[in-house]
């Protein structure tokens, strides 16, 4: 049984200038150890769709979704009561700017027992020594002294670093980090990488790496799904992913690396993601592929089974011998 | 904190000068001559006339009057009432009590409802709340406040009966004056329902003269309150599983405040000025209705000494402000 399935999930935000579909009909599959990331463009639906998840999206977000369930518990039921016991315990997440996710007015040591404060029956004492034990867990040297310090003392790369502790500060079973390295420098990307990847594999929870990064995913990542406004347009294994990407898009993407340029100009996609007004009537992609045609154009595209990476396309590259394409 | 509270009072010092000189012009470039104005409408002849000149010092050269105002003020001595002969400092502080007492329990009652009412308004933005209550605070920081007094003493005192229509406590008591704040003097007094009469009086002054700081808080809270539940952290502090009480009480609260502080700052100053209107309607033996009688009166010392006490009270006022900021947001504080 996967740890988090979510099947046909949709949020719609309605707008002053009416409903705007921010995801679309996504499935996620994670099971439990493993490490998921979802790959995309900014206004992809990423974010959303695990912010719908968590339950944390403003009232003007419609979700609807034919199946939501975190270890067997359907999410779409929960009452408010309900939902706040499972997330920040069992089902946490960090955020992309650590200086702005953590509270200027309490201490890094406050905000992370106050997360054991709300989900265990730890006293005190035991609250601050296990403080102590997550902030040695995820590499901030002097401990107990950190405890006492406010955010604005601290750097991106230490902050980002109590946001983990605080989230994996109940042991969860499933964690969500949301485009955790975009705000820090290269070099402080790789530490935070390295120690999520490091802490996933000791405590054996499962991981979804939010990120538009390809490096990040190449390196972290066992399954990739890829979205595009809104819609996930393929999901493969890693190493498959990179070698035989079947969805335009994605071998687009991975042709916009800077390490696989073979000329002097690295390659583009042409265009921008189509936004509220202008989505296309068939494959949203169908204005920026080159190998878009008219049936592109006007019908929406089927997804393909899973020997072709699920990909949301008529024309799929890369297909398997044997292989039919729906 | 300590290092910072001292640089702060050194502040003080060049403030405390520019409200001398200010206090000491402004009374004297108003016309009338005070001399005249206790005469009255007999007159008083140039012999006798001459004679308040000396005695007021009027004859000095301006500098020079300044000169001895200033020194005495250093050594603590304010001069006297023209109209009295009660020194200055006393009738101050036999006054401000009243004003404090008053000025306190306003401001109590209007962070008390106001803070609520405007986080509430702003958890619940758009819906009928926040609006009957925005809708409300506009009306109340519109009215004229001589009316609403007005209207309140016809509705609470004559109508209903429930609060008395003026004074500080009821006739049937009488005490010393131990600390000036009836409330505590009448509860030492130990005379049998003092305290209540006390607080009786209070009820409507209170409201009256706190409707206005109370509007301003709410509408404050409210948009600082709005302004923080959009902030990264308190998606963080959801994510947490936390109860949206907490969410918004403590995470959210303890940002909004910082606003919100500088506008009760502001009103508790003009507050300590002393309530004109307020004091004259319901009687109450405040400062305010004193410092403008004096200035009707021309009375030098008074306005010059009421307006130096009153400009310090304003200041401690703020410096205590710039204390709280301080450990609400350990941003400002010094590292």
């Amino acid at each position: 049984m996967s740890l988090l399935k979510i099947r046909n999930l949709s949020v719609e935000f309605s707008t002053a200038s009416g409903p705007f579909r921010a995801v679309d009909q996504v499935d996620v599959d994670v099971e439990a150890g493993e490490i998921l990331a979802i790959v995309g463009e900014s206004g992809s639906g990423k974010s959303v769709s695990m912010l719908a998840t968590m339950g944390l999206l403003p009232w003007t977000a419609t979700i609807t979704a034919d199946e939501m369930s975190f270890d067997g518990q359907d999410l779409r039921e929960l009452s408010g009561r309900a939902r706040r016991r499972i997330i920040g315990k069992d089902l946490s997440m960090i955020f992309q700017e650590p200086m702005s996710s953590l509270n200027p007015c309490f201490t890094t040591g406050f905000q992370i027992t106050e997360a054991l404060r709300q989900h265990t029956d730890l006293n005190r004492s035991q609250r601050k020594d296990r403080a102590v034990e997550l902030m040695e867990m995820v590499g901030i040297p002097d401990p107990s002294r950190r405890l006492k310090a406010f955010p604005h003392q601290l750097s991106g790369g230490m902050n980002q670093r109590v946001m983990i502790a605080m989230a994996i500060a109940c042991r969860p079973r499933l964690l969500i980090a949301d485009e955790p390295t975009t705000a820090l420098d290269v070099t402080i990307q790789a530490q935070i990488l390295d120690l999520l990847t490091g802490l996933q594999k000791e405590t054996g929870m499962g991981l979804i790496l939010i990120t538009h990064d390809m490096g990040v995913v190449a390196e972290t990542a066992e399954r990739v799904a890829v979205q595009y406004a809104g819609q996930k347009v393929e999901d493969q294994p890693v190493a498959d992913l990179f070698a035989t990407p079947h969805h335009p898009y994605t071998s687009a993407l991975l042709a916009a690396l800077p390490e696989r340029a073979t000329e002097r100009r690295l390659a583009t996609i042409p265009g921008v993601v189509p936004g509220q007004h202008d989505r296309p009537e068939g494959c949203l992609f169908s204005p920026r592929c080159q190998y878009a045609d008219e049936r592109c154009r006007t019908v929406p595209p089927p997804v393909q089974p899973a020997p072709i990476g699920r990909a949301r396309c008529h024309y799929p590259l890369n297909v398997p011998a044997g292989e039919e394409v729906a | 904190m300590l290092r910072y509270v001292l640089a702060r009072l050194l502040t003080f010092i060049p403030t405390f000068i520019g409200v001398t000189i200010v206090s000491f012009g402004f009374i004297r470039v108003l016309p009338g001559d005070p001399i005249i104005v206790m005469a009255g409408e007999r007159g008083l002849s140039e012999e006798r006339y001459q004679e308040y000149v000396e005695r007021f010092g009027f004859d000095q050269p301006l500098w020079k009057q300044f000169w001895d105002y200033l020194t005495g003020v250093l050594q603590g001595d304010l001069g006297q009432s023209f109209v009295t002969n009660r020194n200055v400092w006393d009738e101050f502080f036999t006054l401000f009590p009243a004003t404090l007492e008053l000025s306190l329990c306003a401001i109590i009652f209007s962070v008390l409802v106001g803070l609520p009412a405007g986080v509430i308004a702003a958890v619940y933005r758009g819906k009928f709340f926040d609006r009957a209550l925005m809708s409300t605070a506009l009306v109340g920081y519109s009215m004229p406040i001589f009316w609403w007094a007005l209207l309140l003493i016809i509705v609470f005192s004559g109508n209903l009966g429930w609060t008395p229509v003026s004074g500080r406590i009821g006739l049937m008591y009488f005490f010393d004056d131990v600390t000036g704040f009836m409330l505590i003097d009448s509860l030492i007094s130990g005379q049998e329902g003092a305290f209540w009469s006390a607080v009786q009086h209070l009820i409507l002054p209170s409201i009256v003269l706190g409707t206005i700081p109370l509007a301003v808080i709410a509408r404050q809270t409210r948009s600082a309150m709005l302004e923080v539940l959009s902030e990264d952290y308190i998606r963080t502090a959801r994510a947490k599983g936390l109860r949206p009480a907490r969410v918004n009480g403590l995470h959210a609260l303890r940002n909004a405040l910082i606003p919100v502080i500088t506008v009760i700052g502001l009103s508790v100053g003009t507050l300590l000025a002393g309530a004109i209107l307020t004091e004259t309607i319901f009687s109450w033996p405040g400062i305010g209705k004193w410092m403008v009688d004096s200035i009707f009166r021309r009375d030098y010392p008074v306005v010059q000494g009421g307006l130096l006490l009153i400009a310090l009270m304003v200041m401690i006022v703020n410096l205590t402000v710039d204390i709280l900021y301080g450990l609400i947001n350990p941003k400002i504080r010094k590292r």
